[in-house]
């Protein structure tokens, strides 16, 4: 029976609470970016000029089909070539916004478009704004119906960030490869940092279940 | 330095090859345990319903980076031996698969309406024989758009074994790049590989989602 | 004037014209009902009164005006023009009193202290005072489609458009909705049908406009065509929906 020894963890309680803290920047600004991009994206989608609508199709398509750790390489390894310098934090950032923009873009845009236009047209015909006719009519079902779609997309953004450690960022799993480094206690270390991403993934689960059921009141069908 | 060259190109397509095994291996174990969890989260046993969805929480809450890591030093320890490194790899991987095939399966099964169930007991068939001619075809046909989605995730996904060293195509595009100093030429080369795999199969996926849903 | 100034107006969707060169007038306080065959034009002719679809030639007049076509000038116009769909068209994340406020709040037509009782008045017209707290989701067609008039209502509309209002409703629901209407057309509200509601257009309507392949076929008094139509689509028309 092998023995496991998880006390010379206990000094890098600092690393670790560090590593966590980057872990939600990288994944809170790539998420709050990301869905600026989404929106743009969307509204070009639905809406856009077809040269601009293909540009998106485009974008979308190249980054969910290639893996997210290239793609952080390219922002990290390649673009400094031409001049554009980052920092790992930064790097990644800008690697998992351009990530969760392209999955965001087509859940928002499939949330618009799981509108019914005759929604539209009521609020149309009751002589109300466009804008008027978006925020009120249009966006609470929508954002409702992409809400258990986005925020899962979250989740796996949360567990994505882990990569960022491959452009030595220094988030949780970054931390976990310094520590390891030091205890040589890689089995015990890489189970602790599985169980915080399973903790703060439960926690932000709850979370948004908590919150859909306080904001989502109305019945719908079936 | 060197210059980008043919022996290059060679090397890239020996790595594809681990890429294409790593997924090959989590598809022929994973497929069956994906199975049986998309089973036991659908059936009458709450004991086993509990379970099979605990594991599948448990395992969708943690970085595949992490399971990784988790099975590469953790077999050894566990067994009190070495393993080489594909078997712990392809043991991250076979889970992972399983976890994700079985959530999207059992979204299936349970997409199937609990008449045609009824209509099976009704005609006096088995549970093994409802689900065998019964739910499972219908099933089969709603989840697979989901399920060559996944595929694409999954062959994307074996870049990560390049973390624990085993030399797939991402990890010999970052070989080359260190010796050659061309990571422009050498990461786009590399992304244009994976897109030229998955693409079709993202196609794919979406032709059969228009198909189901323009066939209800 | 006449409120409603229907002029010559054609309609087409690419190479298909569904509006052949259509004129009507709608007097202040008329009812007008619109049936015909499916296909003959009537829903798209009430949609273009409020300019849901554009017309290819022709001309509408609101109240002596042509329905402009800047957004604000529309916006305007449809603040007198209720219209009540097919399909109900409620707000589901509103309750039935947002779904009824929303519009005369927003456009400025009342404060949110007056719209609770705006919202009261209204919906006691339809009978569904009781319901303000609920969402539509929780109420049958029947009541959904009340509360739509309710909305239209709320706005105080010089000219109410019904496009097939009860087509959607189980049949046991429909009747009620049909007290809602001619408790409106007693009041004098200026309203257009597009419906197959023949007792309704024959006992409650004040004009009949019978379409048929894009072209007002015949019109005038219901109780007169009905008794004695001109022509012969219109008397096979009639023979297939009497009851």
């Amino acid at each position: 029976m092998p023995n496991f020894n998880f006390r010379p963890l206990w000094r890098y309680e600092d690393q670790f609470i560090d590593g966590v803290l980057t872990t939600l920047l990288l994944t809170v600004s790539a998420t709050a970016i990301g869905l600026v991009i989404g929106i743009i994206g969307a509204v070009v989608l639905r809406s856009g000029p077809k040269s601009a609508r293909i540009g998106v199709r485009a974008y979308i398509e190249i980054i969910r089909n290639t893996p997210a750790l290239l793609q952080i390489f390219i922002i990290f390894f390649v673009l400094p070539t031409i001049g554009l310098k980052f920092s790992p934090i930064q790097a990644s950032i800008v690697a998992l916004s351009i990530y969760f923009g392209a999955y965001a873009s087509e859940i928002l845009r499939s949330g618009l478009s799981s509108i019914p236009p005759s929604q539209i047209e009521a609020g149309l015909c009751l002589g109300l704004t466009r804008w008027q006719v978006l925020s009120r009519i249009v966006l609470p079902p929508a954002i409702r119906n992409i809400y258990p779609s986005i925020t899962s997309q979250f989740v796996l953004l949360l567990l994505g960030t882990s990569i960022a450690s491959q452009v030595s960022a220094d988030e949780l799993f970054h931390a976990a490869g310094f520590i390891d480094s030091r205890t040589y206690r890689s089995f015990e270390v890489y189970a602790l940092t599985c169980g915080i991403y399973f903790t703060l993934v439960v926690f932000f689960k709850i979370v948004f279940a908590l919150v859909g059921r306080a904001v989502f009141r109305w019945p719908t069908r079936r | 330095m060197r210059q980008f060259s043919f022996s290059d190109l060679i090397f890239l397509a020996t790595a594809l090859e681990w890429t294409f095994l790593m997924a090959a291996i989590a598809l022929a174990f994973g497929v069956p345990l994906g199975l049986a969890l998309a089973l036991a989260r659908t059936s009458g046993s709450t004991v086993l319903r509990l379970v099979a969805s605990a594991f599948v929480e448990l395992i969708q809450g943690i970085p595949l980076l992490g399971l990784l890591m988790f099975f590469y030093f953790g077999i050894p320890v566990l067994a009190g031996k070495d393993v080489p490194t594909v078997v712990a790899v392809g043991a991250a991987y076979t889970i992972y698969t399983a976890v994700f095939l079985g959530d999207i399966w059992r979204g299936g099964i349970q997409a199937v309406r609990q008449a045609q169930w009824e209509a099976g007991a009704c005609l006096g068939l088995s549970w093994l024989q409802q689900f065998v001619h019964i739910i499972g075809p219908q099933a089969f046909r709603i989840a697979l758009p989901a399920t060559v989605g996944f595929l694409v995730q999954l062959i994307k996904n074996t870049s990560l074994a390049s973390v624990v060293g085993l030399v797939e195509l991402a990890r010999a595009g970052q070989m080359i790049s260190a010796g050659t100093f061309q990571p422009l030429l050498v990461y786009t080369l590399v992304a244009a590989i994976y897109f030229t795999i998955c693409f079709p199969l993202t196609t794919w996926s979406r032709t059969l989602e228009a198909r189901l849903n323009g066939a209800r | 004037m006449a409120l409603v100034e229907i002029k010559n107006v054609r309609k087409n969707y690419g190479p298909l014209e569904v509006l052949k060169g259509v004129s009507l007038d709608v007097e202040k306080g008329e009812i007008v009902t619109i049936i015909g065959r499916s296909g003959s034009g009537k829903s798209t002719l009430l949609r273009c009164i409020n300019a849901l679809e554009t017309i290819n030639s022709g001309e509408i007049l609101l109240e002596g005006q042509s329905v402009s076509t800047s957004m604000d000038g529309l916006r305007q116009m449809r603040q007198k023009v209720g219209i009540v769909f097919q399909a109900f068209n409620l707000f589901p994340h509103m309750t039935i009193e947002k779904n009824v406020t929303l519009a005369p709040i927003l456009t400025g037509k009342t404060d949110k202290r007056g719209a609770k009782e705006l919202a009261f008045s209204v919906l006691e017209r339809v009978g569904l005072a009781d319901k303000l707290n609920a969402y539509p989701e929780q109420l049958s067609g029947g009541q959904q489609q009340r509360v739509a008039i309710a909305r239209c209502l709320a706005m105080s509309p010089h000219l109410m458009l019904f496009d097939e209002v009860t087509s959607a409703l189980d049949p046991e629901l429909v009747g009620e909705v049909l007290k809602v209407m001619e408790g409106m057309a007693a009041q004098g509200m200026t309203m257009v049908l597009v419906t197959h509601e023949m007792n309704f257009a024959r006992n409650v309507a004040t004009k009949l406009v019978f379409m048929h392949q894009g072209r007002v076929w015949e019109q005038g008094d219901p109780k007169t065509l009905f008794a004695n139509p001109q022509t012969p689509e219109l008397k096979s028309f009639i023979g297939h929906h009497a009851r």
